[in-house]
């Protein structure tokens, strides 16, 4: 029914009246994408604009250069922030990435249940950092968590005070951020194990190579783009950790653990500095920039081989 | 490798992995029984222990009971907001999300690659480059410190993850199907309703429940744009956490973690797959 009355009461439509009958399909495509492409691109251009403004309480205009820059680069937390993102983003990626691998190798011997294994090895990716951080913050905590539960146990000399050292606090972030997200990268490892061609192996095999040897020389290396993927998508959280370090160390003892985030928002919404936050924020995205620009350089290229291939 | 070659080693894998499972699901386990420890037994044992007398009531006071910074209604209010947020951000952006992935991949438009590639880039942008300008916004639009202004954040976005996963999609569609029906007379409407929504269940449930699960989890929006009574439970756990005087909660408190952190995990138990679907989509990008 409704079939023939559109086509009916198609040719004698105006230019105009199709416009408007056109109307709401046009509002629903643009208006969604629109804003959200309008968001990213002023919000972008306004907080960058903000970093060169004096502002501090409420935005202002004005222009001061690169002062908002040097001030934060110059500040000891910023430093101590920029210090522990190095070594926090360095050991977690690759300890999640080896703890993720290991546990994918493992998982792919046809051993049983390996459903239950994966879900449990998943199951801290569908809780929030804050839970996360709060509960590592009380078994990590050496008053009441693992030291405690040590010395109870008669093993007096036992020491695991991490998480109120100046020193080590920063590995138990660490831990937790490989606790939480280790099973990422177990989970893209299985899926590309799971796709290794089974001839190559066969081959290998035939070739007298043992398992070990197979693993290393055959498998292996056709991981490693989902390796650099997985990377990628590691070192994103970790520049920008919030949550997790608020939860579990609050950035605390003293500033042994800041990180950029925590900074940005300090500056923003504790010091009143917005110009100084927003170039924080700015410092952020760039290093953000140098992961990901060589990475989309690398997709492209890649890209363009598979295509010529 | 999949043959049985490694057999006199089979056991060394088995305890590998039941020992990383174990390591896992200690802190789940730990927080299980603490939330059912009275807070004396925790003082004075540690939070590691057995419950001695089951402290059923925890969860009661969880709930409704106890005191977040000034107001001592538990965290049900907290619950509710952040469901008041989540649910209705979940479902206008995976809906808009849906139209628009359908727009960019079948009905084509001009500048859709453009526009699709821009709105991608909310994936890599940091939130702390979009803090400021949200103060200032809501601010403006009357939204700060209010539910709806994280509703319209979360659904704008969102829309970053919600195009990608739907576009990629629905790009799989045979464009046949669609000129067909267009010749046919049917609109843009017409056809999604028609023929792009009933082949989109499985997308959309990853959808949803990747959008649920961020949303809900999430923190920093949660914490800088509401105070008091308008916060996420997560905001409220970290408000929870700060030690108001030396009387011991953490019983309590871990009935509250549990509580909070519950939907989410009965959605990732209820639908691991498509959890997993969308982890691996997002990475991919």
């Amino acid at each position: 029914m409704t079939e023939i009355v559109s086509i009916a009461t198609r040719p004698g439509r105006s230019a105009t009246s199709e416009m408007v009958r056109r109307l709401p399909e046009f509002l629903m495509i643009w208006v969604p994408l629109l804003l959200s492409a309008a968001h990213l691109i002023s919000f972008s251009i306004w907080t960058i604009w903000i970093s060169f403004t004096p502002s501090t309480l409420i935005p202002v205009s004005g222009w001061v250069g690169l002062h908002n820059y040097n001030s934060v680069l110059a500040s000891r937390n910023w430093q101590i922030a920029f210090d522990n993102l190095l070594l926090f983003g360095i050991a977690f990626v690759l300890l999640s990435l080896t703890t993720g691998l290991l546990l994918a190798i493992l998982l792919d011997q046809r051993i049983r249940g390996e459903n239950v294994l994966r879900t449990i090895f998943l199951y801290p990716l569908a809780v929030s950092f804050v839970v996360t951080g709060t509960v590592w913050s009380w078994l990590l905590n050496p008053g009441i968590g693992i030291e405690k539960l040590a010395h109870d146990l008669g093993w007096t000399s036992f020491h695991f005070d991490w998480l109120v050292n100046r020193d080590m606090a920063i590995w138990t972030i660490v831990i937790a951020a490989i606790w939480q997200s280790s099973g990422f990268a177990m989970a893209l490892f299985l899926a590309g194990l799971r796709s290794v061609d089974s001839d190559i192996i066969k081959a290998a095999q035939i070739d007298g190579a043992g398992p070990i040897r197979t693993y290393w020389r055959v498998i292996l290396p056709t991981l490693w783009p989902i390796t650099v993927t997985v990377i990628v998508v590691q070192l994103q959280f970790a520049i920008s950790a919030f949550d997790l370090v608020r939860a579990l160390t609050n950035g605390g003892p003293g500033i042994a653990t800041q990180l950029p985030a925590l900074v940005v928002y300090d500056l923003m919404f504790q010091r009143s500095q917005l110009g100084r936050g927003a170039a924080a924020a700015v410092l952020m995205l760039l290093i953000l920039l140098a992961v990901l620009l060589p990475y989309a350089a690398w997709r492209y290229v890649r890209q363009r081989r598979a295509a010529h291939a | 490798m999949r043959d049985r070659s490694f057999a006199p080693s089979r056991a060394l894998i088995y305890l590998i992995v039941t020992l990383f499972a174990a390591a896992y699901l200690a802190p789940l386990v730990v927080v299980v029984l603490n939330s059912l420890r009275t807070n004396e037994e925790i003082a004075q044992s540690s939070m590691i222990g057995w419950p001695q007398h089951w402290a059923f009531g925890n969860y009661a006071m969880a709930w409704s009971g106890f005191c977040v910074a000034e107001t001592c209604a538990g965290i049900r209010p907290y619950m509710l907001n952040s469901a008041l947020i989540t649910i209705p951000a979940t479902i206008f952006s995976t809906l808009l999300g849906a139209v628009a992935g359908y727009a960019v991949s079948l009905w084509r438009f001009r500048g859709d690659n453009w526009i699709y590639g821009i709105v991608t880039l909310g994936l890599f942008l940091p939130q702390q480059m979009r803090l400021l300008p949200w103060t200032i916004v809501l601010r403006d639009i009357g939204l700060i410190n209010t539910l709806s202004g994280l509703v319209l954040i979360h659904t704008i976005q969102g829309l970053s993850f919600t195009v990608l996963f739907c576009r990629n999609y629905y790009v799989a569609i045979p464009h046949e199907l669609i000129r067909a029906a267009r010749i046919d007379g049917a609109g843009f409407f017409r056809i999604f309703w028609r023929i792009i929504l009933p082949l989109s269940a499985p997308i959309l449930i990853v959808t949803v429940i990747w959008q649920f699960t961020h949303i809900w989890n999430e923190f920093l929006y949660g914490v800088t744009f509401t105070t008091g009574q308008q916060q996420p439970v997560t905001a409220a756990l970290i408000a929870l956490s700060t030690p108001v005087a030396d009387i011991p909660k953490q019983g309590v408190q871990s009935a509250a973690v549990i509580i909070a952190a519950l939907p989410t995990l009965l959605i990732y138990l209820f639908g691991g797959r498509y959890f997993v679907r969308g982890l691996t989509a997002g990475a991919v990008k």
